[in-house]
């Protein structure tokens, strides 16, 4: 493609490319993310190549390897335009049937349809599916439509449209002033007022400032950004090119974790491709306005991805965060005043520009909105992506959208917010989302990790799994987050292991409370949370592990016994293979047995036994 | 000096913001980092010996010691913990009698963890030479890994 030196030339060629696609075009689009791909896209791809190949169907048919579609439990997903035709769990087997009767004879494979949890009937499209129908998808809206490494894919849809509005018609102050009264706040996690923020840097003296992306993305549970920038990469250049028009930055930086190699590598092709047509270096569009791109690969540091941290990242230092003031409006990155975004939000800004402020503010609650990602994910039915408006209620997103508790089980807490949220008990099924509700009962929106929890798990160990990551994680600057997080890691680790004393919880919260208001950074400040909120709402379940030495939940290792019930016990010898501490003993015929002392509570025999013999106390 | 090593310090300059990217190729290259290597760094970017391990050590991703042929990393983020990951994890450990971190003495695997691999849906999950095993088990762990210790020796 030539280079574009006019908003004339974007308009043209965005209309040459759609004029080029018909709408009845047949075309497979297969979800070619981290999601499904590691469910074997990679191979039904090939599959599907070498099938069309054989039946010389390969110059009619096009396959689209597209971005996620949000709804990993079911990939790897295949769609068939035009109709919208849903294929789930597809594997290379599958492909000739798909074929020859949909692709050849237009009928659905009933099988490969989505099965709703609920109601056990097929849904055939798209639209359909429990799980699309109760979401709102702005920032997600090409997501799975467009195929990351094609631009022309991004030009027939309404891709740079936002870009041209702005270079053509706006100021950069009105471009602040449309952000600022779309009411978007941060989707990091902090929730800062963006508009504000990019007055703050544009406001700032100096002629030289720099533009971040955060897409550190290093909460455990958490893959938001990794899907927007390995489904919709150019979404998230367009959003850093509106935002630098509008601060005034020359350079930016794309700082993404080293440990999400399909994002590097989608971003990496859109930067290039974007700069090959003039969408990005010198005098973009021919408008004067110049910027320059470059992507840092994170090392593997979750502290990165607080502000500071990052900056000294990308200088070449430790990556310890600083005291602020200054800001990094003022003096950020080598210095000079920097502005710092995440994926998400910038993502939310070319929809902001191109459907008017009055759109996003429509949708969510007072203080809180637009559309929000989350990642929903543990005892949950259908793990994915979610896109919903800011205010819908926790429950509509566990079981409207999640579809419930898998087995049955009951609903028992939702942790929002990573290591640094909270916990959300069932009493709270019908708060709405939003960053001051969840402050309220203690929780925290956070980049947008959201893990269901059922009755068999064990909030004091929970607790202990993030205090154990926060821990790991903290740099190591203040002695608040450094001392403060090891003593509280200490503590809930003697809890769960049956060695917790009286007083044990009144401490953790002492000390809780202090890390919270000395640490240094966001990671201290909020790394108590877990555990403050856990004991917040299940004091009971500390008591129980400190007081009777017991684990309700059945989870910590040293205060279960596992025993075989020697009447449903058939000798099979499945428990015997699968342990890995010979703790079992008994052979064909011989009813078998648990040695206490050698076994290791893994609960390989509990998940072995088909006759659920092994009992666990 | 390692012969690609030579190559990635012409390709880069000598901006201390080089650092990392520099560090994060001569890993790719070498397998690991050297002393000898992180030496030949800081005197490329004129900085102390101290700078370069200093930030080495700082970042997980940085191995001061030679690799396993396989890589087995266990995910232990929230999805995973809520799902099992932790016994997945003790069963690795006693497969290869390594702990987390450690490479078998034949040199033949590494075993780590990582925060968050992002294939939530697949929890329990773990990643072997880039290759993903879900929904893992206690009976799948020990297939998938026997079948990998039976084809390396």
């Amino acid at each position: 493609m030539e280079r574009l030196t006019s908003l004339s030339a974007l308009a043209n060629l965005k209309d040459r490319i759609r004029r080029g696609r018909g709408r009845d075009t047949v075309g497979l689009s297969l979800c070619y993310t981290t999601g499904c791909y590691a469910l074997g896209s990679g191979q039904v791809h090939e599959a599907l190549a070498a099938e069309l190949k054989r039946r010389e169907l390969d110059g009619q048919v096009v396959v689209q390897r597209a971005g996620c579609r949000g709804f990993c439990e079911a990939g790897p997903i295949l769609t068939v335009q035009p109709k919208g035709i849903f294929y789930v769990r597809v594997k290379p087997e599958d492909v000739p049937e798909i074929v020859e009767r949909t692709l050849v004879q237009g009928e659905i494979v009933e099988r490969l349809l989505y099965k709703d949890h609920a109601t056990g009937v097929r849904v055939a499209h798209e639209c359909d599916v429990p799980f699309y129908k109760h979401q709102t998808r702005v920032v997600l809206r090409h997501s799975g439509h467009v195929d990351p490494q094609n631009l022309e894919d991004y030009l027939a849809l309404d891709g740079y449209e936002a870009l041209a509005k702005v270079l053509g018609s706006m100021t950069p102050e009105q471009v602040i002033a449309e952000v600022a009264a779309s009411g978007l706040r941060g989707r990091g996690g902090a929730g800062f007022p963006t508009g504000r923020k990019w007055q703050l840097c544009r406001e700032a003296k100096g002629d030289h400032k720099y533009l971040i992306c955060n897409a550190d993305e290093g909460d455990p549970g958490a893959f938001m950004d990794r899907s927007v920038c390995e489904g919709d990469p150019h979404a998230v250049l367009e959003g850093m090119l509106i935002a630098a028009y509008a601060i005034g930055c020359r350079h930016g930086y794309i700082y993404v974790r080293a440990e999400y190699p399909i994002a590097v590598a989608n971003l990496t092709k859109a930067i290039a491709d974007a700069g090959a047509i003039g969408l990005m270096g010198e005098s973009i569009l021919g408008t004067g306005f110049s910027f320059d791109l470059k992507i840092k690969q994170g090392a593997g540091a979750f502290v990165c991805g607080e502000e500071t941290g990052l900056i000294a990242s990308i200088e070449g230092r430790r990556g310890m965060p600083r005291t602020r003031p200054p800001f990094p409006a003022q003096a950020g990155l080598f210095g000079k005043p920097t502005n710092i975004n995440n994926v998400e939000t910038l993502a939310c800004v070319p929809p902001i520009i191109s459907r008017g402020a009055a759109f996003f503010a429509s949708m969510g609650t007072e203080g809180s909105k637009g559309t929000k990602i989350f990642a929903l994910a543990g005892k949950v039915n259908n793990t994915g992506l979610i896109e919903i408006p800011m205010g819908a209620t926790l429950r509509r997103v566990v079981f409207d959208i999640g579809g419930g508790i898998p087995k049955g089980r009951g609903f028992k807490a939702a942790q929002m917010g990573g290591p640094s949220g909270g916990c959300i008990p069932a009493q709270h099924l019908d708060l709405p989302i939003d960053y001051d509700s969840l402050q309220a009962v203690g929780a925290m929106m956070g980049s947008g990790g959201l893990i269901v929890v059922d009755e068999d798990t064990c909030m004091v160990e929970l607790a202990r799994y993030f205090l154990d990551f926060v821990q790991s994680e903290s740099c190591g600057k203040c002695v608040p987050c450094r001392v403060g997080t090891r003593r509280m890691l200490e503590i809930l680790t003697r809890i769960t292991r049956g060695q917790g004393k009286e007083g044990d919880v009144d401490l953790l919260e002492e000390i809780g409370t202090t890390v919270k208001i000395g640490s240094l950074c966001g990671l201290g400040q909020t790394a108590p949370n877990p555990a403050l909120s856990t004991i917040r709402y299940f004091r009971d379940e500390y008591e129980a592990h400190v007081k009777d030495k017991r684990c309700p939940a059945r989870v910590c290792r040293d205060l279960v016994t596992y025993t075989i019930d020697p009447e449903k016990c058939i000798a099979c010898g499945k428990c015997k293979k699968v342990c890995p501490a010979e703790a079992v003993e008994g052979e064909k015929k011989v009813k078998h047995k648990i040695l206490q002392d050698k076994c290791v509570r893994c609960g390989a025999c509990f998940e072995a036994c088909p006759m659920d013999a092994v009992l666990v106390a | 000096m390692h012969a690609a090593l030579k190559e990635i310090l012409a390709r880069h300059g000598t901006s201390r913001s080089e650092l990392i990217p520099i560090l994060q190729e001569a890993q790719g290259a070498i397998g690991y980092l050297p002393k000898d290597a992180m030496l030949d760094v800081a005197r490329h970017l004129n900085v102390s010996e101290a700078a370069v391990y200093g930030v080495a050590s700082f970042y997980a991703q940085f191995y001061f010691q030679p690799q396993g042929k396989h890589r087995v990393r266990v995910c232990r983020g929230t999805a995973c913990h809520v799902r099992g990951s932790a016994n997945i994890r003790r069963l690795v450990e006693a497969k290869l009698g390594v702990k987390e971190g450690g490479t078998t003495p034949d040199l033949l695997f590494s075993y780590e963890t990582v925060a968050c691999i992002g294939a939530c849906a697949l929890a329990p999950v773990m990643v072997i030479d880039g290759k993903y095993y879900g929904s893992l088990t206690p009976e799948r762990v020990e297939s998938v890994m026997g079948d990998y210790m039976t084809k390396a020796k």
